[in-house]
């Protein structure tokens, strides 16, 4: 569920590849219209309303000024930086022990940590932010239980704390995803090299080990910065406004869609987004390093002496045990009657589900519809345009892969307020495109597209390309080739991207919060966040939490088994969902 | 400068492998391997993939723990020391380069972890690229560099650091034919000028007899033979070591004692073997007769053999155009399956018409003829 984005242009690859077919344009001129659509329409706008004066239309910086003497908007924007930096930081802590320790050494609980330092991913954020109030929060179980015992309180929850926790405990995934990769990819040799030459410890792990892994971290790490950036809902639930995504949704939900300012924070929002993600591969640049050499092999894992393995067992169960809280903390609050002010809840009940599954089914089926509908136009896409990129020699065939990755440093409240600007004067039978569900699928399936296009892009690097020219050469066409040759074998990989695209479709939010218009075309992160708000309902939203997380899940286990059953089938080394740098 | 004008200020030290044990969870790796190096020697680990000659060396390096004996460097036991306490330098086959540095990064590495003063590292780094013939390189990335480029630079890394011991893991493997000749005379040349210990891995017999002074063969974790090159070639210890080292011959038969002298009786005929043929006097197990293709010649089947050679009659399948000679495959009565008996003559020396098929004999130089056991 992670994505290493795209650092180096492909190489040219066969000299004696036939120029583009009509097909071949078509299909590319199908997925621009798609991305110009869904993508780069909707931003455009939003930049081009931000750069016009109110009513004439004409072109002005003025407000860009105004937004640069706001106190509260120059806030917003240190606020939200800050937070991003900090979240970096904390996912950091949280990632490295666990990184080093199940790659590093022969450590049993290796596999408890890879599946459930994944389940914080599978849950908004800001449903885990209602959650930890309960057990972080000033009142909740930690607060109070150290109030009783020492008359003190930590602000783990307070403000911007509050915020840096919650995304860094649910972010975290992502460092330690891309970290333990390159940690695994990195040859041997290289740390023996250094041990023969008198280096160990630490100061080996700091000077070799860790600067060879250092692409992997730097795409988790920035990849969790531009998500704090483009999270909304989750500040929003912890009363946090002023940071830059929850002020430019409330400037266009509270003073409405023809208000230049929402504009220029979004204007500024996606500048600082991209900036962060240039930074990082600029930083990384001439730095992608092969790393697992001829016949190497990855590092070492070594034994752990009982001392150690302690040590390790304590550190892995402390960090799990945190970033699990939120899921431990959601459990209890939706089987419980009241809880609030004690540690634990006064007592239990299932009248949350029961209450969940009669009015709230429509949520759990509006879901199902809009993630699997983008999984899928995500998967089709991701493959064309792979396909185009690797296979075919169509000019301009990198605009179609930069333009879609560009959808990872667009934050969701962007995409929200340009899909409103640019399709609410389109009429579609009456009422306008805007308020249609279909506008939900597309801004899922276009949020989601990047990592769907890594995945299958992976699948298809690593098929030979004379796999294709023996069908051709035995008479089928390129299409027929794609069927029977192609497709089969990048499966698993396409599987993969609809995975990811589907699980983070499902507790998708930012995007969607401004244009779900009825509560019957809404989906569950929605649904989630309307009973989140009241006290009364936080009962039913965790059940429904629950069921969410839980349905992620199993979609993910049993496409997990499926891919891991047609990976036993074909050889080993074809349509591999994850390789180093772009883990599936 | 330390490395190369001055004399070193350590003398050179023996290796000694007493009784070393190794196993991968049931598999016995490294079976009783006992081995002395000498001070100032270049030594070679040989033998087929899997052998164990790798493992070896890790285990000269600490990369690998002995379950039962143990490694002694300059006399002191090193089997409990780390491999960053152990002062052997080794360059690795893949040479481990790493990618984040510089090529003088990359040297300067192991003098930074023994915390020399800044200048003296610039000067030793310096003087190590300048004896590779790198030092215009110094500020380049591993990347930029060419695979024997490379090379230099993993020796010049591990050589800057003055070890007592130079581990070489299959250097020459990833350089193409040309280079592989220039670079393992090289080698030979620094390891002479510095009087290091070094042991070289590989499973290429060419390198080592052209680069070493003696050769242990590795079979299946056990050391088969020791010696220098021309002595494993002309005396193997068993069947393996004579395979292993240049082409060979291999017949079977029984030893026959009629009065004093023994001969082999071979389905072909009978060879009479000199004392030296037996060197235990006893026909080890499985015994074979042994002989390389260049201790015998071809003969017209009327004529009778020369004094001092045996004949074994057969019929000539094919003939090869080597260069220098000429190889001619002969069918054998009691030769392995399927294999012919293999004749090397100089180019133009063999007896003229003859061709596949043709009846011929194979006249075998009886003090150049061995009796080995599996």
């Amino acid at each position: 569920m992670t994505l290493a984005l795209p650092t180096t242009a492909p190489r040219e690859k066969r000299a004696g590849a036939a120029a583009a077919t009509p097909g071949q344009w078509a299909v590319a001129l199908a997925i621009m219209a798609f991305l110009l659509v869904a993508l780069v329409i909707p931003v455009s706008t939003v930049v081009y309303v931000a750069f016009t004066e109110k009513g004439t239309g004409a072109f002005t910086l003025v407000n860009f000024v105004d937004f640069a003497r706001t106190d509260l908007f120059v806030r917003a924007t240190w606020n939200s930086v800050w937070a991003a930096a900090m979240t970096v930081v904390l996912a950091t802590v949280l990632a490295l022990p666990l990184a080093v320790v199940t790659t590093r050494y022969r450590f049993r609980g290796a596999a408890l940590v890879q599946t459930l330092g994944f389940l914080p991913l599978i849950m908004p954020p800001f449903v885990g932010a209602v959650a930890m109030q309960l057990f972080f929060g000033r009142n909740g179980t930690i607060n109070l239980l150290l109030g009783d015992w020492f008359d003190i309180s930590i602000p783990f929850m307070e403000g911007l704390n509050g915020v840096v926790f919650v995304e860094g405990v649910h972010y975290f995934p992502f460092i330690l995803l891309n970290l333990s990769t390159a940690l695994r990819t990195i040859d041997r040799s290289m740390e023996e090299a250094a041990q023969n030459l008198g280096s160990s410890g630490l100061r080996l792990f700091r000077r070799i080990v860790f600067p060879l892994a250092m692409p992997g971290y730097v795409a988790g790490a920035s990849l969790v910065f531009v998500k704090v950036f483009d999270d909304l809902a989750t500040p929003l639930l912890l009363n946090v406004k002023d940071m830059l995504a929850p002020q430019a949704y409330l400037r266009i939900t509270s003073i409405g869609i023809a208000d230049p300012m929402g504009y220029v924070i979004a204007v500024v929002l996606v500048l600082l987004s991209v900036g962060a993600v240039v930074l990082s591969m600029l930083a990384m640049r001439g730095r992608d390093y092969a790393t697992v050499q001829r016949g190497g092999g990855g590092l070492d894992t070594r034994p752990l002496r009982r001392g150690e393995r302690l040590i390790a067992w304590a550190v892995v169960l402390a960090i799990l045990a945190l970033v699990l809280a939120p899921h431990a903390a959601l459990l209890l609050l939706s089987l419980a009657t009241v809880w609030s002010y004690s540690p634990l809840p006064d007592g239990f009940t299932l009248a949350h589900y029961a209450r969940v599954f009669g009015d709230s089914s429509l949520y759990i089926t509006n879901t199902l519809l809009y993630a699997s509908l983008a999984g899928l136009i995500d998967v089709v896409l991701g493959t064309a345009i792979a396909y185009l990129v690797l296979r075919t020699k169509l000019p301009g065939r990198q605009w179609l892969d930069w333009t879609a990755m560009a959808a990872v440093a667009v934050p969701g409240v962007v995409i929200g307020i340009g899909y409103l600007r640019a399709f609410y004067g389109i009429d579609v039978g009456g009422v306008p495109l805007a308020t249609l569900w279909i506008v939900i699928v597309l801004a899922l399936a276009v949020r989601r597209l990047p990592y769907a296009l890594r995945a299958c892009y992976a699948a298809l690097q690593q098929i030979s390309v004379s796999l294709e020219e023996a069908a051709e050469n035995l008479g089928a066409t390129k299409a027929r080739t794609l069927r029977r040759v192609v497709v089969p074998l990048i499966s698993g990989g396409m599987l993969a991207g609809f995975i990811s695209s589907f699980a983070t479709a499902s507790v998708e939010l930012a995007a969607t919060l401004m244009l779900v218009q009825s509560n019957s075309d809404a989906p569950l992160a929605y649904g989630l966040y309307v009973f989140m708000q009241s006290p009364a309902g936080r009962g039913p939203g965790a059940a429904l939490g629950v069921i969410a997380v839980v349905l992620v899940a199993v979609c993910t286990f049993l496409s997990h088994l499926v891919v891991e059953r047609q990976h036993r089938r074909q050889s080993r080394d074809v349509a591999a969902p994850t390789i180093p740098g772009a883990t599936g | 400068m330390t490395l190369v004008n001055e004399a070193r200020t350590t003398p050179s030290v023996d290796v000694a492998i007493e009784h070393v044990d190794l196993w991968y969870g049931d598999n016995h790796v490294l079976r009783d391997v006992d081995l002395a190096i000498r001070p100032g020697e270049f030594f070679a680990f040989l033998g087929p993939s899997g052998c164990g000659k790798t493992t070896l060396l890790r285990l000269i390096a600490g990369f690998n723990q002995a379950d039962h004996g143990r490694v002694l460097i300059g006399g002191r036991d090193v089997s409990d020391l780390p491999p960053w306490k152990r002062d052997v330098g080794m360059v690795f086959q893949s040479y481990a380069l790493w990618p984040h540095m510089t090529v003088a990064q990359n040297v300067a590495f192991g003098l930074e972890e023994r915390r020399l003063p800044r200048a003296e590292i610039t000067r030793r780094v310096a003087a190590a690229l300048d004896l590779v013939g790198l030092g215009p390189f110094a500020g380049r990335r591993p990347a930029q560099l060419s695979g024997g480029q490379q090379q230099r630079v993993a020796l010049a890394r591990t050589i800057v650091v003055e070890p007592k011991v130079l581990l070489l893991d299959e250097p020459l493997s990833n350089l193409d034919a040309k280079l592989r000749g220039e670079v393992r005379r090289e080698l030979r040349e620094l390891q002479q000028r510095l009087g290091l210990t070094a042991i070289f891995v590989t499973h290429d017999q060419e390198e080592a007899n052209t680069i070493c002074d003696r050769i242990a063969v590795l079979k299946d974790g056990t050391v088969q033979q020791v010696g220098a090159p021309a002595e494993l070639y002309d005396r193997p210890a068993n069947l393996f070591v004579a395979g292993f080292l240049g082409r060979t011959n291999l017949l079977a038969g029984d030893i026959h004692r009629d009065g004093a002298a023994p001969a082999f009786v071979t389905a072909a005929g009978t060879v009479p073997l000199p004392p030296a043929a037996l060197p235990d006097g006893e026909p080890p197990p499985g015994a074979r007769l042994v002989f390389r293709p260049h201790h015998a010649v071809l003969a017209a089947p009327g004529a009778a053999p020369a004094p001092g050679r045996a004949r074994l009659p057969g019929t000539l399948r094919y003939r090869e155009f080597l260069g220098a000679v000429e190889r001619f495959g002969v069918e054998v009565a009691g030769a392995e399956a399927g294999t012919e008996v293999l004749v090397d003559v100089p180019q133009g020396s063999a007896p003229e018409g003859l061709t596949p098929g043709a009846a011929v004999g194979v006249d075998v130089a009886l003090d150049r003829v061995l009796v080995l056991g599996a």
